[in-house]
């Protein structure tokens, strides 16, 4: 061992070439690693990071924006569901209307046929006294000529007249 | 038992300087193991993450929580890697010297980096220098020196104490820790192996004592790298 020893620190095996050797190769390798395994390892990291955070927030968006349809759909059936409740309403009310409207033309009509026959019925009757009376008219007559042909008593004159009144009568 | 060290007395720009050969090779092999890792670790990355990437990505956010626990992130995010590197290249450090060591004409090439005081002194002195320098560009040189005299003048002399028995633990832990595993390792494998009775006594205890020193190892990396943090904030926060 010839350590120089007026080299400052440098006593007896101390190592100062150590020391410089072993500052030097850490520093390289710091130098180094940083450059290949560290800087790239780290860029991963925030970039999965920054990945994971978009990814957190476009999951909370489409969450938002599923909750919105949701409620959007809701109420869209709510809507429909109203409007098919008034639209069955709607129908139920024609309908009913519908029907009073028909009740009450068959009614109208049914009165009307009704006038119409009673009318019917009494020029019918009124027809049929006139053409009585014009039977009435020409039966005296011929009684009248029988009456002259046969020479009849007051009570048998009576008695026929009386007969064909009685049957005119009932002819009605 | 005493192995030497290969080390050669090279003058550069006529200071002469010492180095350790082994310590060279060491620091050699563990950085480039660690750089292999970690670049091979890093080749395919997705943002759905598999395997190894599961793993460093775990590593990351393990350094993170020590910066998070130490300082807010905006001032500690800076310390992200330096924390990062630094735990990868210890915990390999520690884990080198456990599986053999190797002895080369009585010479000690392969052991643990930091079974070294020198070694772990220089990250010492490297995380140390690093707080202030920090402290100095982030809070100015005033607020810097002021906080030497903080929260009382008289604390002086304990803050200027305190830089350096800071800086003698923090290397001296690693070192202690490492070296005296390794230590109990080759006695283990050395002096009690031998003969087929030896070798069989020696088996259960080697394999526990290599199991705690992986758990040493690991723990010791984790302390490092939390006592780096917690210095870097004790000078840069404006809070203390």
């Amino acid at each position: 061992m010839t350590t120089n020893a007026y080299v400052l620190g440098a006593g007896a095996g101390f190592n100062g070439g150590d020391i410089i050797f072993q500052l030097l190769m850490f520093i390289i390798l710091l130098a180094l690693l940083k450059k290949f395994a560290w800087a790239p390892l780290m860029g991963i990291m925030t970039q999965r990071e920054e990945h994971i955070a978009s990814e957190i927030e476009a999951a909370e968006k489409s969450r938002v924006e599923a909750n919105q349809l949701l409620e959007q759909t809701r109420v869209e059936v709510k809507t429909a569901r109203l409007e098919a409740q008034n639209t069955i309403e709607n129908a139920k009310k024609i309908g009913e209307e519908q029907k009073t409207e028909i009740l009450a033309a068959a009614r109208a009509e049914s009165e009307r046929l009704k006038e119409s026959a009673k009318l019917e019925i009494a020029q019918e009757r009124d027809n049929a006294m006139n053409s009585l009376r014009e039977q009435v008219a020409a039966l005296s007559v011929m009684i009248a000529s029988k009456v002259i042909e046969k020479d009849l008593s007051a009570a048998d004159q009576e008695q026929l007249i009386n007969e064909y009144i009685k049957e005119a009568g009932e002819e009605r | 038992m005493d192995h030497k060290s290969p080390l050669i007395h090279p003058e550069i720009f006529g200071v002469t300087l010492t180095f350790n050969l082994a310590n060279m090779l060491m620091i050699t092999v563990a950085s480039v193991i660690v750089f292999l890792i970690a670049v091979l670790a890093t080749r395919k990355l997705a943002l759905k993450p598999t395997g190894i990437q599961n793993f460093f990505e775990w590593v990351m956010d393990f350094v993170k929580g020590i910066v998070k626990s130490n300082m807010d992130w905006k001032t500690g995010g800076r310390f992200h890697v330096l924390g990062i590197t630094l735990i990868m290249y210890i915990f390999v450090s520690n884990m080198l010297g456990l599986p053999f060591a190797i002895v080369y004409n009585d010479y000690l090439w392969w052991k643990s980096p930091t079974a070294d005081p020198v070694v772990t002194l220089t990250l010492a002195v490297m995380v140390v220098g690093l707080s202030h320098y920090y402290a100095i560009r982030m809070k100015g040189f005033s607020e810097y020196g002021k906080d030497f005299f903080r929260p009382m003048w008289f604390m002086f002399p304990l803050k200027i104490i305190e830089e350096f028995a800071n800086t003698l633990t923090l290397g001296l832990r690693l070192y202690g820790n490492i070296f005296a595993g390794e230590i109990l390792l080759t006695l283990l494998a050395g002096s009690l192996a031998t003969g087929v009775g030896g070798h069989l006594a020696a088996v259960i205890p080697t394999l526990a004592w290599m199991g705690f020193s992986v758990f040493v190892g690991a723990i010791q990396a984790f302390i490092f790298v939390m006592l780096t943090m917690v210095y870097i904030s004790h000078k840069v926060s404006d809070d203390h």
